[in-house]
Order: C-alpha cells, then sequence, then structure tokens
C-alpha cells in the first residue's frame, strides 16, 4: 500500500526530479512527512515566492522541468508571483499545493483558498486532484504539459485526504502520455519553409529577430548556423541573449526600448523581418504600425495564437524553432551578398556603441562591464528588474545560452536572487550572479537565510542607487522631476548580509570594483557586494513609450 | 465586426467551463451567448458560443480556445450551411378578457407552445432561430413580458459534416 504523498514522492523521482524548493504547512504535513528520509533534495526557502522563482531559475539554467512547493492558502497564494513570472516567460516548472481535504473543499475552511481557480490564467494548465488513484498519471500530464510545446508553469493542488489515503499502485510503465486536446506542431510546413527561404532571397535588407523561444527549444546552434550561412544580420530581444554570441560581428545585440540604435535602425529600414521564438511583445516594437513596416514577416513559433497576435505576418511557421531551423538549413543552398546593407548596419554600430559617461564617478554599467570582463562568458547571470536588468542587458557580454536569466514578461523585482538559487542547483559547477538593485534585492533578502544556510554560492551585485530607479528615471523624463516615492532610506547591505552569516564588501569607488568582484568570486559561499553608485544615472537609450523604436533619446558620450 | 457561432468540443472535465468563458473575459472577448451540454462522445461536451469580433479577434479566440488543454476542437461554423435553435421561456401578463387570446394566436402562429396558464399570466415555450423569437418576443411587449429565459444558441453542420475530436 502506498500513501497519496509516497506516490507524489516517488512520482517526481520518476520524473527525474532531484531538488524541489519548498515550505511546509498543516496540509502538506504528509507529504512532509514523506521528504523527511526521502532522497529527493529539498531546499527550505524563507518565504514561498523564492520557491516559485528557484524552481523557475532552475528550470531556465537546465532546461528541464522545475518543482516547487508550498501549503494551502496563504502558501499557494505566495506562490502566485512566481508561476505568473514562469508563465509569461513560458518557463516550465510544476508547482505542488497542498489543499484542505476534499470534505472541507468550498466551505471556507481554515488556509483554504480556491488555487486552481486563482491560478487558471497564470499556468499553462492545472489540477485539483480528487482521488488518490489520479494522482501518479496527473504528475505525469503535468510533466509533459510544462516541458513540452510551448513551456509553461503546470499547478497541482493536492487535498491532505488524497495525500494520506492509502492505496494499491504501481506505477505504470513510462508511455508516451497522449492527451486529446493537446498535440503541439513541432516540424514546420515544409511549403511554408520554401516559402520562406524564397523570401529570404528576394530580400536585400533582411534581419533576423530572435527572442526566449530560441533558447527554451535549445536552438542556438542552429539559429548561429543560419545567421553564418545566410550572412544575414541579426537583433535578439531581451529573453534571446546568448542565443547568439555578443561579439559576433553579425550581432546588433538587443532591440526595443532599451535596445541598441544599431538593432532599432535596422529593423526600422529592413525589407524582410525574421521573427523566430519572438512575440512582438510592446517593450520591442514600440509603436505598432511604424514597427519594421518596410518589411514583410516571417514567423516561426511553435505557439499559433503568437502568430499575427501583434502584427500581420506574411509567412507564417508554426513548429519548434529548433525543428524548423533544421529544417531550413536542409534546404538553404546558395549565399547572397546583403553588402550595401551590412555596410550601413556597421556603419551604425561604430557611430552608436553603447556609452556611458567615463569620468572616474562609481556608474552601475561600469561595475556590469568590469564583471562581464572577468568571467568572459563563463558564468550564470540572474538579474531582478529595472535599471540593473537593462544594464546587465546593455553591458554584459553574453556568449552562450540558459547563462542569462532574468524576468522578461511579467517585469517581476525580488526575481533575480531565489532564481539564482535555482540555478546554481541546476549548475552547480558555474559562479552565479545576481545583479540586483536596493529596490529589488529587498522584495526577497530574507532568502540570505537560505543561501546561508544551504551555503548555496550565489553572489549578489547590489548596484544601490538608494532609488527605484527606472521609475526614477521615468519620473525625472516625463514627471518632471517629481520623485514621488521612489526614493529608498539607505542601507548597510553588508551588515543585513552578515546578520544572517553571509561575507559581502562595500564599495564606493570605481579601483575598488574589481578586486570586489573578484573576492566575491574567489569565495566559495555566497557573497554580497554593495555598490554605492551614482544615484541618478539613467539607461540610455531609451524609446519612449509609445514612439516609435527608431525615436531614442539619449545614450550618446564621447 | 460580426458574430461567429463557435462549436467547442471539450473534455468533460471540472473547471472546463470556467477556463472557456475565463479566457473570454481576461482577453477582452464579447461573449453573446454560451450553451453547454453533453454530447454523443462519451467524456466529451460541447460548447456553441456566439462571440462578436472581426476576423483577427476570432482568430485569436479561436487560437487561444485551441489553447486550453480540455479543448479539443474548435470550429467556427459561421460561414457553413448550418442549423440553429434557441429555447426561449417567456411569461406574459394576460388577464382573461384582455389579450390572452390574442397572445394565444400569436402562440399558434410562432409553433410556440402554452406550458404554463395562471390567474393572470400564460408561460409560453418557443425553439428556432434567435430572429423567430426575438420577433415573437417584440410582438408580445405590448402585453407585458414578466419574465423572459433563453439558452442561448446551439447548432449544428447540416448534411453528413460534423464537427469531431482528432484536433
Amino acid at each position: 500500500m502506498k500513501t497519496g504523498a509516497r506516490i507524489l514522492v516517488e512520482g517526481l523521482q520518476r520524473e527525474g526530479v532531484e531538488t524541489i524548493f519548498g515550505y511546509p504547512g498543516g496540509v502538506v504535513l504528509p507529504i512532509y512527512d514523506e521528504l523527511y528520509d526521502s532522497s529527493l533534495r529539498h531546499i527550505l526557502v524563507r518565504h514561498e515566492q523564492a520557491a516559485a522563482h528557484a524552481a523557475d531559475g532552475f528550470a531556465r539554467a537546465s532546461g528541464r522541468v522545475g518543482v516547487c512547493l508550498a501549503t494551502s492558502g496563504p502558501g499557494a497564494c505566495n506562490l502566485v508571483t512566481g508561476i505568473a513570472t514562469a508563465y509569461m516567460d513560458s518557463v516550465p516548472i510544476v508547482a505542488i499545493t497542498g489543499q484542505v481535504p476534499t470534505s472541507l473543499l468550498g466551505n471556507d475552511a481554515f488556509q483554504e483558498s480556491d488555487i486552481t481557480g486563482i491560478t487558471l490564467p497564470i499556468t499553462k494548465h492545472n489540477y485539483l486532484v480528487k482521488r488518490t488513484e489520479d494522482l501518479g498519471h496527473v504528475l505525469r500530464e503535468a510533466f509533459y504539459i510544462a516541458g513540452t510545446g510551448r513551456k509553461g508553469p503546470v499547478l497541482i493542488d493536492i487535498p491532505k485526504d488524497v495525500s494520506t489515503k492509502p492505496i494499491e499502485y504501481e506505477f505504470p510503465e513510462a508511455e508516451p502520455v497522449t492527451l486529446r486536446g493537446y498535440q503541439p506542431t513541432i516540424r514546420g510546413h515544409a511549403k511554408q519553409i520554401d516559402k520562406a527561404i524564397e523570401l529570404i532571397f528576394e530580400a536585400e535588407r533582411p534581419l533576423i529577430y530572435a527572442g526566449g523561444g530560441v533558447i527554451s527549444s535549445d536552438a542556438s546552434a542552429e539559429l548561429l548556423a543560419l545567421v553564418e550561412t545566410l550572412g544575414i544580420p541579426i537583433t535578439t530581444t531581451l529573453m534571446g541573449l546568448g542565443a547568439v554570441p555578443c561579439d559576433h560581428p553579425l550581432n546588433l545585440g538587443m532591440l526595443g526600448m532599451h535596445g541598441t540604435r544599431s538593432a532599432n535602425y535596422a529593423v526600422t529600414e529592413s525589407d524582410l523581418l525574421i521573427a523566430i521564438g519572438a512575440r512582438f511583445d510592446d517593450r520591442v516594437t514600440g509603436k505598432l504600425d511604424t514597427f519594421a513596416s518596410q518589411a514583410k514577416i516571417i514567423h516561426i513559433d511553435i505557439d499559433p495564437a503568437e502568430i499575427g497576435k501583434n502584427k500581420k505576418v506574411d509567412i507564417p511557421i508554426v513548429g519548434d524553432t529548433k525543428s524548423v531551423l533544421q529544417d531550413m538549413l536542409v534546404k538553404i543552398q546558395k549565399k547572397k551578398a546583403y553588402d550595401m546593407w551590412l555596410s550601413r548596419i556597421r556603419g551604425w554600430k561604430e557611430k552608436h556603441p553603447p556609452s556611458y559617461r567615463r569620468d572616474g564617478v562609481l556608474r552601475p554599467q561600469f561595475v556590469v562591464e568590469q564583471l562581464s570582463e572577468l568571467l568572459k562568458g563563463e558564468g550564470i547571470i540572474v538579474s531582478e528588474v529595472g535599471q540593473n536588468q537593462m544594464w546587465t542587458a546593455q553591458y554584459f557580454c553574453f556568449r552562450k545560452p540558459r547563462t542569462w536569466i532574468t524576468s522578461g514578461g511579467l517585469g517581476t523585482m525580488g526575481y533575480g536572487f531565489p532564481a539564482a538559487m535555482g540555478a546554481h542547483f541546476a549548475c552547480p559547477d558555474q559562479v552565479v550572479f545576481d545583479i540586483a538593485g536596493d529596490g529589488s534585492f529587498q522584495m526577497n533578502i530574507q532568502e540570505l537565510s537560505t543561501v546561508a544556510t544551504n551555503n548555496i554560492p550565489v553572489k549578489v551585485a547590489i548596484l544601490n542607487n538608494r532609488f527605484l530607479g527606472m521609475v526614477r528615471q521615468w519620473q525625472e523624463l516625463f514627471h518632471d522631476r517629481r520623485y514621488s516615492f521612489t526614493e529608498l532610506p539607505p542601507v548597510d547591505f553588508v551588515k543585513v548580509a552578515n546578520a544572517y552569516g553571509v561575507d559581502g564588501i562595500k564599495v564606493e569607488s570605481v579601483d575598488d570594483v574589481v578586486p570586489a568582484l573578484k573576492a566575491a568570486i574567489g569565495t566559495d559561499g555566497p557573497f554580497v557586494l554593495d555598490f554605492r553608485v551614482e544615484r541618478e544615472e539613467n539607461v540610455f537609450p531609451m524609446v519612449p513609450a509609445g514612439a516609435a523604436i527608431n525615436e531614442m533619446i539619449g545614450g550618446n558620450y564621447e | 465586426m460580426k458574430a461567429h457561432t463557435l462549436s467547442v468540443l471539450v473534455e468533460n472535465k471540472a473547471g472546463v467551463l470556467s477556463r472557456v468563458s475565463g479566457l473570454f473575459s481576461r482577453r477582452g472577448f464579447n461573449i453573446e451567448s454560451l450553451a453547454v451540454g453533453i454530447c454523443e462522445e462519451p467524456d466529451m461536451s460541447r460548447i456553441t458560443i456566439v462571440c462578436i469580433g472581426d476576423d483577427a479577434q476570432i482568430e485569436q479566440v479561436m487560437k487561444q480556445l485551441n489553447k486550453l488543454i480540455d479543448v479539443v476542437k474548435v470550429s467556427d461554423i459561421t460561414e457553413n450551411e448550418r442549423v440553429e435553435r434557441e429555447l426561449a421561456l417567456i411569461k406574459v401578463s394576460a388577464d382573461p378578457g384582455s389579450g390572452r387570446a390574442e397572445v394565444m394566436q400569436l402562440a399558434t402562429i410562432f409553433r410556440a407552445q402554452i406550458i404554463d396558464v395562471g390567474a393572470k399570466t400564460v408561460t409560453l415555450s418557443v425553439a428556432g432561430d434567435t430572429e423567430k423569437i426575438e420577433a415573437l418576443e417584440k410582438l408580445l411587449r405590448q402585453y407585458g413580458v414578466k419574465e423572459l429565459v433563453r439558452t442561448g444558441k446551439i447548432a449544428m453542420l447540416r448534411g453528413a459534416k460534423t464537427v469531431k475530436s482528432a484536433k
């Protein structure tokens, strides 16, 4: 006989899960009892939101499904932000929540919340398991749904009596999951691919625009091969950074609101835009009708609903980006010279390199740049959200996929630190940095306790400007510098870290940046770096909200 | 912008209706009517949805519906030859001697059934397409419609064609 809790833990192990992130509570007591002498590693976080973000960071760094566990009611509700974050960025996680016993469902019982109802719009799918007999196959389905097609979070809600009830149960032999209502298209339509290739060779000013879909389908090698075979320039979204090396001569860097001028000008002048695993988000397109308005559009995406959602497309190709790119590469036999176009792009790149004031003042861009130099493309960089995120995107040179982890779609402050913990468990041999702001870091600062207790060697580099910097920047530019509730009081983060048992250094001058970064990298355990940076530095260039993306302001310092 | 009739085949699972209807509200799509019930396939239900939108919006509605794991098949049958029915129950003020006879005459003309007669009211049951029901309701309004219940439209393709699984 096996209880539901035993079936759950065994099932997780059968799915290849080694580490889960969670927080115990009343109705998950039977599950925690099962974990007590299980070989499954459980990391106790200090807030359930961190468990969801850690599972997400694990998934992004490893490409596997991340798992988090929380109790009913408040525990489950605390997962919500993390689940929504994973949903917006198509990250495969399975969130397991306890629920009040089935006999009490709907009675406003203690710590009851309708978590399947609450997470309906932010999960790819969810389950309320009412019979212990269903638990095993629900778990299999959940992992299958989370990790295939357009990936995403799946939640499983387990009432207490379902996890305590003992039943006769043997796991069925691993046969593929079949669901009548879920059959993602993997192979792209051959004729559509032919048409796309035709269009590519008709174009004079083609541009590849690649997004997070390339990372999540592990299609970076194919993408790079396409770029080099065709000799076509590429720009990536925030989520696509690392898909091709930042210093590749055909890479224009990120496009969009804080993208490079060369990328945004190239989109505007291109006559063919090849969108690969990207979704024409408003932070990318700016004013939609002026976005790539001279271009025909090829759109390759696993999710048919993304095609034509924001922008009319000439050649839609539904399929997994890796598979579609492989099929394309086989069919491409020739190469065309785009000399005029490439030299025009080179001109922009040379004229508008990323730049900030190099005047001896400790500026946040300098910190990121130095870290990038030191790591030389190694390590995993996680960010919080806001200015810290954009400076990292602009000044860190990403060379490999899955080395850049950030909350793009939802823009969740507080994401970075716990996600960095998750990334460490995915890649224990890699140095993991969370590049943070003082605002974001304080949203999940309690996880200092988790990294201290478990000696999780995450390094936090706080770009401390005592502002909610990105909001302050908008207030400076668009609200007459009326800094309404964006100034934060000074915090001595080294003391805070020390209180939790974590080492740290405060850095106040340019000369101390590199030694401090080296000290952090050289430490075996977690480390906090408190960089007291220029307070009113802005992220430039910038496309004001609602403007066309070639109407950029700022960012030219010679 | 025009009304589209969607026939949606779904797994008969708890919460499937809230998944479908929730999708409409959160993505800002307008539902005119929604009718749901079990169908010829075991473990499945068929939902008929009438919604209003331009072609791009309807395409997005269908694609988003298709993404729901419990949705097996979505068909827009607006442009197809089809039969449609809706059922309405209408309670009309009809004092004996002041209009009752006329109400009953209207019922006959519209092939509606009188399913309840009270001291001051009669209740009609009428089935048909939306236009017919609306026409009858309009005519009955002068006598005083005390209560009206409509099922929402159900629809089916004409001839041998069906809306079946194999998504």
